[in-house]
């Protein structure tokens, strides 16, 4: 599988992130995966003439390629001429050459959530930039390629949402394209590959006990649960962030911070502060989506009831002051 | 007189176009083009202060927490927060984790490939270097890519997670590490250094720290196996030694409490003072106007302007054009190898290359230290609160220099968010006083054109621009 990959408005941070791939060399598993890369503006050798020379051979179905990938926002400004990311070399914005490429392309493949949904620079007030994804403005189905756009495949753009994307996210999908081939079934609704996005970020985090009793962080660096006080969204994130570590063993609610929901479309507007949980009477608003609220409150109110006194005091510290009890022997007959 | 544009430049972060006035083969005068706008200080405005943390590491993938690093540190200035002492360990850890896996990506995947092209098919070493640093396909980027991975855990259990983390806070870390993890990110480093002394320098990072001078390094590197060697052998021969000469005028914010703060020009070092810098805006699309101090910056955007090539604007300190980045901050703490290389050829190609690899060997020992003086147990994170009204600066350095950010709240959100990134510094465009920028000035001179061979790629790659980073 032959891959074209183009970087716009974002930030370089896919790339960076795929570098980490794990435990093989990168270069290595995509090519034994029978994956290369036509040109990739970060690693490959051709710069200027030679480079232009890929991209309009590509762009003129001369020179034949499978997967385009597409690494950042979408810049249609300042009305409309895509100035404000001319491709270097070719005075012609980058708007234009993806258009074109992508109708030779059997894949289009989203990289991050800037190209997937727009990102931060569509999030400028009023969005002078004219930034959106390649076939979602923020949440709205369109985009650069349009809400009808389907690639040579028969398939909408792949949007391999996340800011960054991990690794694991790109090179499983970029390995299932080329080894079992991608259909319909296998993307959510907004066009992201279930193989990570069918979880949530709160599977597998490491502070569920906190999150059970609902013993809850109250200021930066504390343990305990981040969804009451300190705006974490992992309930609602679709991703495997942690059941696929970052980086080795880490991700955002490992590293102590609270997920800020970065592989949906919006995330960057949550319309409150990142780190704090808007409430309503006490209340967070913007709870689990697939539990009923009266439900939630309830079992929250009992569960508070029963936090074991580690758990509770834990939760509002930077490391456990209360171990787990050592059952004595024979004691508890 | 001929106009030459040379882009797409990869192997740089992000997008770069440089036009090249080229007369009998020779480079008369450059301009530097970053094509591409993201407007990243103007969605900063009115949100919630605290809010910079989550958003500022997104201008830049391969620098974010710098990024991060600056915006902690304005915040703390604004909210009157001092980090405790493991937090501010742990934010030096992560800040220098983040810098020497950026040298090691730059010297690897972006710079050394340009020695396997064919134009150099006639020399000696090109045999050789081909098989190891051809791009994407060389023998390098197989042992390389792990070892960069196995390096950048050490950010899995102090940050969380490489890049964007939201581990660095005004007061410390998010991330409190314990007993076990300190033992494991010792291992973590240890692995790295072995990997650095066997492939990267064929000796200790002690012997590569204590040398002293040009003279030294070429004997020390002479037979010896490695990558660095191979690096100095195969310059030496194409006289990248002497080429690439900007200003020789440097800046550094200083780094770590290791590296002071300091200007260094014409043989002459001095104290940084912040009041000095400002930012032109006469040839970028930005609204024109006089110079202005980043306090009281703005980026408004004029994307017709006549004569403007660049969004870019140019920063000056007290009205000149400063080199940033590992060469200016060796030079600036008065490494003698450094300053050895700068005083004898100048900021040359070579000289850059090797004050980034000198950071290798010079901090990661240093980052061994500060992992045995975490206290597990004690706080990571002081806490205060965010004024209504406040100003605050931070200035950090990136691997590829200084960045700055500078803030202002106003009635609880933030009122003016300016940011300077080193990429700005080094790839400025002409300002008020038609001086060129350091990397237009490095390239006067150079062979360029048919047949030329590819120095230009050799000087641009030399400085290790972040071409997202700098118009952010």
């Amino acid at each position: 599988m032959k891959v074209l990959w183009l970087q716009s408005g974002g930030c370089g941070g896919c790339t960076q992130s795929m570098l980490c791939s794990e435990p093989r060399s990168l270069f290595d598993e995509l090519r034994d995966a029978g994956i290369e890369f036509l040109w990739h503006p970060a690693l490959s050798v051709e710069s200027g003439e030679e480079a232009l020379a890929i991209l309009e051979d590509c762009a003129e179905g001369r020179l034949a390629f499978d997967a385009l990938c597409i690494e950042g926002a979408m810049l249609r400004g300042p009305n409309g001429t895509g100035k404000f990311h001319l491709m270097a070399g070719s005075g012609r914005p980058l708007t234009e050459w993806v258009a074109r490429l992508a109708r030779h392309a059997k894949w289009v493949f989203a990289i991050g959530s800037c190209t997937a949904y727009g990102g931060f620079s569509a999030n400028t007030p009023g969005n002078p930039l004219e930034a959106c994804g390649l076939q979602f403005d923020e949440q709205t189905p369109g985009g650069l390629l349009g809400a009808g756009f389907q690639s040579a495949a028969a398939l909408p753009v792949i949007n391999i949402a996340g800011c960054p994307t991990h690794p694991g996210w790109v090179v499983d999908t970029l390995e299932k394209a080329a080894l079992e081939g991608l259909r319909p079934e296998d993307l959510d609704e907004y066009g992201r590959p279930l193989l990570y996005a069918g979880e949530l970020v709160h599977h597998g985090c490491a502070r569920n006990e906190f999150y059970e009793f609902k013993a809850s962080a109250m200021k930066q660096s504390d343990l305990g649960c981040l969804m009451e006080n300190l705006g974490c969204k992992g309930t609602q994130a679709h991703a495997d962030c942690n059941l696929r570590p970052w980086n080795g063993s880490g991700s955002c609610l490992r590293g102590g911070f609270a997920c800020i929901a970065c592989t949906e479309p919006g995330f960057e507007s949550p319309g409150h502060a990142f780190q704090e949980t808007p409430k309503l009477a006490g209340i967070p608003i913007g709870l689990p989506t697939d539990m009923p609220k009266a439900w939630f409150v309830a079992l929250a109110a009992l569960s508070k009831s029963a936090t074991p006194k580690r758990v509770r005091n834990n939760a509002v510290e930077d490391h456990p002051v209360v171990m787990p009890a050592v059952r004595k022997k024979g004691g508890s007959k | 007189m001929t106009r030459i544009v040379v882009g797409p430049f990869n192997r740089v972060e992000g997008d770069l176009e440089v036009s090249l006035d080229v007369e009998a083969g020779r480079i008369q005068s450059a301009q530097v083009n970053s094509p591409l706008f993201r407007g990243f200080e103007q969605i900063m405005v009115g949100r919630a202060p605290l809010d910079a943390l989550a958003i500022v590491p997104r201008i830049c993938g391969i620098c974010s927490v710098a990024q991060s690093a600056a915006a902690a540190s304005a915040l703390a200035e604004a909210m009157g927060v001092v980090p405790t002492v493991n937090g501010k360990i742990s934010r030096n850890l992560i800040c220098a984790t983040e810098n020497l896996a950026d040298h090691l990506t730059h010297f690897y995947l972006f710079f050394m490939p340009d020695f396997a092209r064919p134009a150099y098919a006639d020399r000696s070493w090109h045999g050789a270097v081909s098989k190891r640093f051809t791009a994407v396909r060389g023998d390098a980027a197989a042992e390389v890519l792990p070892a960069r991975a196995g390096f950048l855990r050490l950010m899995g259990f102090l940050a969380g997670r490489w890049p964007h983390t939201l581990a660095i806070q005004p007061g410390g870390s998010t991330r409190a590490i314990t007993v076990g993890e300190r033992i494991r990110l010792l291992a973590l480093l240890r692995e790295f250094r072995g990997f650095l002394e066997k492939r990267l320098f064929g000796d200790s990072l002690a012997a590569v720290a204590q040398l002293a001078s040009k003279d030294q390094l070429l004997a020390w590197a002479d037979g010896r196996p490695g990558d660095f060697s191979a690096f100095l052998h195969a310059a030496s021969d194409l006289g990248l030694d002497k080429l690439g000469c900007a200003y020789d005028a440097f800046l550094s914010y200083g780094a770590y409490d290791l590296f002071p703060a300091g200007t260094w020009q014409a043989g002459q070092a001095a104290t940084f003072d912040p009041v000095a810098i400002d930012e032109d805006t006469t040839s970028a699309w930005l609204a024109a106007g006089q110079p202005r101090h980043p306090a009281q910056g703005e980026t408004i955007v004029d994307a017709n302007k006549p004569d403007a090539y660049t969004w870019c604007k140019a920063p000056r300190y007290a009205g000149q054009p400063y080199e940033v980045g590992a060469l200016a901050r060796q030079v600036v703490a008065g490494h003698p190898l450094a300053r050895d290389l700068v005083q004898r050829e100048g900021a040359s190609v070579m000289a850059r290359v090797v004050a980034r690899l000198l950071e290798l060997a010079l901090v990661l020992p240093a980052m061994e230290g500060w992992v045995n003086a975490l206290q597990p147990g004690e706080p990571f994170c002081a806490h205060g609160e965010m004024p209504d009204d406040a100003t605050g600066t931070g200035l950090v350095e990136a691997a590829r220099g200084s960045l700055g950010h500078w803030l202002s709240i106003k009635r609880g959100h933030i009122e003016r968010y300016q940011i300077i990134a080193p990429t700005t510094w080094n790839f400025s465009p002409r300002d008020a006083s038609n001086q060129p920028g350091p990397l237009e000035q490095a390239l006067v001179g150079l062979p360029a054109g048919e047949g030329a061979p590819p120095t230009v790629q050799h000087v641009v790659r030399s400085f290790d621009p972040c071409m997202v980073c700098t118009v952010h």
